[in-house]
């Protein structure tokens, strides 16, 4: 009998291969002979393909093939296309912004030019795979929450790359694309307003981050342990619940005391999911717009509080007289 | 099959973690040192590699010495010619410093590494007028700085711990070439940079910071924005400077700072003050003395853009939270405490 008490699902189905439903809105058709693949099976559905890219779909990929190669160029470039440093010395390069001096003009091409072309492309790109996903959620009749958690996580990417350095004035103040750099960026923003940690909006991301995971832990060690009475049939559940409902609700109030159900359990997940970049991109558009220095802030409204003096004074030496410049 | 392989290796996996908690198992490894600085729960800790440390101990010890010898006799300046500094110092403690530099900087090649043996009086080697000038800066040093470097003062042997050049000096790096100056800038970071740790971070904290005098602030004195633009890429190049702090001297942020605020003076450890003047230091020392001797030396010895060697924390703490873990070489030489706020003293 199957059961899910691995990692890998245990059931293999392998049945006639189907096209999926009919088509009713698009002009182009879905591409492709579909074929079951063993592996994929075990961790999803065994059938790969057909495909469906759309005019939205292709353009959204050309645009961001194009961003991409600008990039990995400019890499490339920056250790004197020797191949062997690229590889080496990948997680270190970086597309940087233009300087901060250059404001909000078009910067000269490889002073920051190079990163306002891809960062346009990859806007452009990153619109149009979500314009298809929408689309593609409208053609199947869907609702269209999954464009809508996408949208999402590109709020939180425009406000980086967009918003904020427009209403801060300046491009420099947008994310370099580069592994370390990125990383390093993130630092520096924090060290230049003052401490991230107090911005309040910066702690809600974070509670929705770590809520996502363990939401997922949860309901995925519930739906996984209840399975061997049917529970992985979740959506039937939400209407006609059976003894896996009852025994997953009887296991969560016996331990925490309340439960979620079959249908909430997903709202849950999809809106800590979606508040994550709401709320972290909330943050950073605050950041030197509104609030420029967060642990000021903090100690203004009494977030951060005073901690007993250890030292001796200590004192800003550039305030005393005589001191050295 | 592939779940009774998966559940021996989880076996496996959970028996190498017994064995590697267990205290006889010989594969551990020392752990960390951690030293709490500040008040409880604020993270104001230090964390110490032992084996690091120990490594350390070599190079950390100063080299044995002897009490100066008593005062009078002619001076240096009667007995010997060509004497610019320290002319009034008793010949024997002259002679007893000359010494004491060849054991500090040139145990190998001797005397002759600065002076011409048929004449000592004589300046035609290079490494003498330099060392004179080095001379003139420890006196410096030691009288003007010592919000730095306190009564500890320092010697030759601080930077140079018995090699003719301090092993921890900089050059102001070439900028890059960007040949047509099309595409791959750089913007002066993003390689793995020895002064910043190999991090991304801008590669050459040094030249704006420890040379010139760029603003090393960027936080704002309000909550709210007040005028100051400072930005985020700023910040990095502030960061690079820090990271070469902290890593001369083998401590973390919290030596100096407290993380949770790094502008706050108040909640800052009282080290931070030093290492203020220690930035201040390192510049007056680099424009004051190593620049104006970017003639004297020869072509092998200047940065790829024939610039001087010039010194950052790493020349002098090498490593330590203080050069030498602070032991005071300067009691047994009061000669190189010069008198304070003096100027140049030789004619070159």
């Amino acid at each position: 009998m199957a059961d899910y008490q691995n990692l890998f699902t245990a059931v293999q189905v392998a049945g006639p291969v189907h096209h999926g439903t009919e088509l009713h809105d698009s002009t182009v058709e879905r591409t492709g002979k579909p074929f079951l693949l063993h592996l994929a099976g075990r961790i999803g559905n065994a059938q790969i393909g057909p495909i469906y890219l759309g005019p939205l779909g292709i353009m959204s990929l050309m645009f961001g093939t194009l961003a991409f190669n600008i990039i990995g160029f400019n890499m490339l470039a920056s250790v004197n296309w020797d191949p062997v440093q690229f590889v080496r010395l990948l997680f270190w390069l970086a597309l940087e912004p233009p300087a901060p001096g250059n404001g909000l003009g078009l910067a000269p091409l490889n002073q920051g030019g190079w990163w306002q072309i891809t960062g346009l492309f990859l806007t452009i790109s990153v619109l149009l795979w979500w314009a298809n996903v929408y689309r593609r959620a409208k053609a199947l009749k869907m609702g269209t929450h999954v464009a809508w958690a996408f949208a999402a996580a590109i709020w939180l990417f425009l406000v980086l790359g967009l918003f904020r350095p427009v209403l801060m004035g300046s491009w420099g103040e947008a994310v370099p694309f580069g592994i370390f750099p990125h990383l390093d960026w993130t630092a520096a923003f924090s060290l230049r307003y003052g401490n991230l940690f107090y911005n309040p909006f910066h702690a809600l991301s974070i509670a929705f981050l770590y809520g996502s995971a363990l939401l997922f832990a949860m309901h995925g060690a519930t739906i996984l342990a209840v399975g061997r009475y049917g529970g992985e049939r979740e959506i039937e559940q939400i209407i006609d619940r059976g003894t896996a409902t009852e025994r997953a609700a009887l296991f969560w109030r016996w331990t925490m005391g309340f439960n979620a159900t079959m249908e909430s359990i997903h709202r849950w997940a999809w809106w800590f999911a979606v508040l994550c970049p709401l709320t972290g991109g909330i943050g950073i558009l605050l950041t030197g717009t509104v609030v420029d220095n967060w642990y000021l802030w903090a100690v203004k409204h009494g977030v951060a509080p005073p901690y007993p003096q250890v030292w001796g004074p200590v004192i800003d030496p550039a305030t005393l007289q005589g001191a050295k410049p | 099959m592939i779940f009774r392989t998966l559940k021996l290796a989880s076996a496996l996996a959970l028996g190498l973690l017994l064995l590697a908690s267990c205290k006889e198992a010989p594969i551990e490894r020392p752990m960390m040192d951690s030293v709490q600085t500040g008040y409880r729960g604020t993270g104001m800790v230090q964390v110490y590699n032992p084996r690091i440390v120990a490594s350390q101990d070599a190079l950390n010890t100063a080299p044995p010495s002897s009490p100066p010898l008593p005062d009078g006799g002619p001076t240096a300046k009667a007995s010997y010619k060509n004497v610019q500094v320290l002319g009034d110092l008793s010949a024997g403690n002259f002679v007893r410093l000359m010494t004491a530099m060849t054991t500090w900087v040139s145990p190998k090649e001797g005397c002759a590494y600065c002076h011409n043996l048929q004449n000592l009086a004589d300046d035609s080697k290079y490494t003498k007028v330099v060392a004179r000038k080095m001379i003139e800066m420890t006196r410096h040093i030691n009288s003007n700085w010592q919000q730095h470097v306190s009564n500890t003062g320092v010697t030759c042997y601080t930077c140079h711990r018995g090699n003719p050049v301090p092993q921890q000096v900089w050059f102001t790096p070439l900028p890059q070439n960007k040949g047509a100056d099309f595409i791959g800038d750089n913007a002066g970071q993003n390689v793995p940079g020895k002064h910043v740790n190999l991090s991304s971070l801008p590669t050459d904290p040094l030249t704006p910071y420890l040379l010139e005098d760029k603003p090393i602030r960027v936080n704002g004195p309000t909550p709210l924005p007040s005028g100051n633009r400072s930005s985020t890429k700023q910040a990095e190049w502030t960061y690079g400077l820090m990271t070469h702090m902290s890593n001369s001297l083998g401590v973390n942020c919290t030596f100096c700072h407290n993380t949770r605020s790094f502008q706050s003076w108040e909640n800052s450890p009282p080290q931070r003050i030093t290492a203020y003047q220690g930035i201040r230091m390192a510049r007056d020392v680099n424009n004051a003395y190593m620049v104006p001797l970017t003639d004297t030396f020869p072509i092998d010895r200047k940065g790829p853009g024939g610039d001087v060697a010039k010194v950052s924390c790493a020349t002098c703490h090498q490593g330590a939270y203080k050069p030498l873990y602070g032991f005071p070489m300067i009691k047994d030489h009061p000669e190189l405490v010069g008198k304070p706020t003096q100027v140049a003293e030789s004619k070159k």
